[in-house]
């Protein structure tokens, strides 16, 4: 096994490789925008999901709004999600202790928080911490309710890079799954939650 | 180890026969036009948005030549990082001990079926082929790959494998694999067989196997980049993870990830974001895997990092960018340059990868481009695609001989395909099969390139005249 390494190793090792021009970073790592959150809500739409800007106050209400909408009975959240969350109505599913796989298929939907949200990209970016639970309980019901509160946004990449810590498992979402597979056309929904619904708060 | 590099297709005709052929299916050429066409449109748009493209494109070009010139350090970074957090590292001189060792991987935890999120890095391997050879069975999940696969067909785009079929093939195909059948040829009710077909298999599969778009040396992250949430599935659901990259696909640090995330999801799907991009780091007690296994493959890579010209092929991200904007490859198709690696990166890496320009069929692959120039100016890492191309074509004549009557039929191949109306007038003038030998290469040109063939004598190709006549037909179709 180690040969193969080894071999790998000297093989670069014996190549003649002068250094490359330096890295220069001259490109946007910060960018403004007028109204950030407006921004969020254009550019996430974009991608057909749904989104509502909301106040602090409002989110129990919306939540059990777009449940109620979509007739959602059965509804996951991590087990740290803020209890004001749990509108009644719904029959809620900590996910502590760890839910089952056949569990979650069969459930209507999941609320979560996020970590930092790009507004310029639309992008949603869960990192398992604070109210978002394990990466599973976003990706197996079809629908998937995400809160994001104002001060978790930034405009562009690399702002919400220097935010998020590697040592998490990551995940970047950007409206509903989607293909753009048959005629490179997109179309919304394949594996992951068909529906995706924002509520931006402030 | 040591046997014939998969990267091309065993039994694939040098380019010219095979885009002849290609030339002759107008269907195909209709299906490549209008998804080209469209994609063409979507990238330029979200391309200008950024005011910093620019930047960008030569900071990527910049982070990947360091990556290059230090790939030896980099390499041993990641693996430190890899195994720190829990997963192990494998490395691959080549194709079949990458195979090898993924096959025991697999059979140590038991199963004979595996799930499978689109890897270029395994199909330049013949992974799936490997495993069904030992009684795997790899289930293809992206939807492109997924139709490719049950419609026992080849991959023709780096992005979307099955961009040579429309909709009605799709179905047709599905309604013949699958026990639910696809309810019309709507693309969104495609998506919901596919997800129908699949679901189980993700519920259910113990082992999955990815490729990866960037690996952070610093922190040991992976980075995969996707849009239908197979990627997601495959990457979380089961219990053993086993990853195959290039040992090229690094980045240094973190930061660079902020370059690259931008780079990428404009370039490829025109989009300012993927749907899903998934990023870990080994493994993460009580959520995903809880055994990950990352393969480095070498196959071809550190011969082509020899090459001072040919390895900024190294640099590439798998965008398909150049495919999609690439003349050649909107009339002759993916699967005429008979490797996974079609379009003008094919043409320069899959060569390189091959490593011997003795192979007729590789060694034909650099003349199958216009040297237009338009992949050069789309390449998101700034690859000098026509410079390797011309680099690469004299590595052919020499391993050849000037005067063999082969190198001479390559130079009349190149003449040929500088031109999109001479090689359809060339099409046109009828069966240039005739005119063509047995090992595929031209012999004569009919019609327009007579006069050349017979005097053996190449007039100057005029670059610049079918640059305008390329960039006027383009805006005019996009
Ligand atoms: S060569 Fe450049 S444009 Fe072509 S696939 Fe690679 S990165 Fe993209």
């Amino acid at each position: 096994m180690s040969s193969a390494r080894e071999e790998i190793l000297s093989r670069i090792r014996a190549v003649d490789r002068p250094a490359g021009a330096p890295v220069v970073r001259d490109y946007e790592r910060e960018r403004s925008a007028s109204d950030v959150l407006a921004l969020l809500d254009e550019r996430v739409a974009d991608y057909k999901a749904i989104v509502h800007r909301v106040s602090e106050a409002e989110v129990p209400d919306r939540i059990a709004e777009c449940l109620a909408r979509r007739s959602a009975k059965t509804v996951v959240v991590p087990a740290d999600a803020p209890d004001s969350w749990r509108v009644s109505g719904v029959e809620w599913k900590s996910d502590d202790p760890p839910l089952a796989l056949s569990e979650l298929d069969s459930v209507d939907g999941v609320v979560t928080g996020c970590a930092v949200a790009i507004a310029e990209t639309g992008t949603i970016v869960l990192d398992s911490g604070a109210a978002q639970g394990r990466r599973i309980i976003t990706l197996v019901p079809d629908y998937h309710l995400c809160v994001v509160r104002a001060d978790q946004v930034v405009v562009s990449v690399p702002e919400a890079l220097a935010r998020l810590e590697a040592t998490r498992p990551l995940t970047f979402i950007s409206g509903p799954s989607a293909t753009s597979d048959i005629e490179l056309d997109r179309v919304e929904g394949v594996h992951g939650p068909r529906t995706l619904e924002v509520l931006i708060v402030g | 180890m040591g046997g014939r590099n998969p990267v091309t297709w065993l039994g694939s005709p040098a380019f010219p026969k095979a885009a002849h052929e290609a030339l002759a299916n107008t269907q195909l050429r209709r299906n490549l036009r209008k998804a080209t066409t469209t994609i063409r449109a979507k990238r330029a748009e979200v391309v200008s948005e950024m005011a910093d493209w620019e930047r960008l494109r030569r900071a990527g070009e910049a982070i990947k030549d360091d990556v290059l010139a230090n790939l030896d350090t980099y390499l041993v970074r990641l693996e430190e990082a890899v195994t720190a957090r829990g997963g192990v590292v494998h490395w691959a001189r080549d194709a079949e001990e990458a195979n090898q060792i993924v096959l025991d991987l697999i059979r140590a935890e038991g199963t004979d079926e595996v799930v499978k999120v689109k890897s270029m890095a395994t199909a330049e391997i013949g992974l799936n082929e490997a495993l069904q050879a030992s009684g795997v069975n790899a289930i293809e999940t992206d939807l492109a790959e997924l139709i490719v696969q049950l419609g026992e067909d080849r991959p023709s785009h780096i992005l979307v494998p099955a961009i040579h079929r429309n909709r009605a093939e799709i179905r047709e195909i599905f309604s013949r694999r699958m026990t639910e059948k696809p309810a019309s040829d709507e693309p969104k009710d495609l998506a919901e067989a596919a997800r129908k077909y699949l679901r189980r298999k993700f519920l259910s599969a113990k082992v999955a196997i990815s490729g990866a778009n960037f690996a952070v040396a610093d922190t040991g992250s992976i980075v995969v980049v996707e849009s239908e949430g197979n990627g997601r599935m495959c990457l979380t659901l089961p219990e053993t993870l086993i990853t195959v990259m290039g040992i090229e696909k690094l980045v240094p640090t973190w930061q660079d990830l902020e370059v690259f995330l931008q780079l990428l999801p404009r370039s490829s799907t025109a989009e300012r974001m993927n749907p899903y991009t998934s990023v870990w780091m080994g493994v993460t007690p009580g959520d995903g895997p809880q055994k990950f296994h990352l393969v480095l493959l070498d196959n071809g890579r550190t011969a082509t990092l020899a090459d001072k010209v040919g390895r900024q092929a190294l640099r590439c991200i798998r965008c398909s960018a150049c495919l999609n904007v690439c003349p050649v490859y909107e009339r002759t198709g993916g699967h005429s340059y008979g490797s996974v690696y079609p379009g003008p990166i094919g043409a320069i890496l899959a060569p390189q990868l091959v490593g011997d320009m003795h192979d007729k069929q590789a060694a034909s692959l650099p003349y199958a481009s216009s040297l237009c120039g338009a992949c050069f100016e789309v390449c998101p890492v700034r690859i000098n695609i026509p410079e390797v191309l011309t680099h690469l074509r004299a590595e052919a004549v020499e391993a050849k001989g000037k005067r063999t009557p082969e190198a001479l039929a390559m130079a009349a191949a190149a003449w040929v395909f500088a031109d999109p109306k001479r090689y359809e007038a060339t099409q046109k003038a009828g069966s240039l099969s005739r005119f063509l030998a047995r090992d595929g290469w031209i012999k004569r040109i009919p019609g327009p390139g007579a006069k050349w063939t017979d005097s053996r004598n190449a007039p100057a190709v005029p670059k610049e005249s079918f640059r305008t006549w390329w960039r006027r037909n383009r805006v005019e179709r996009s």
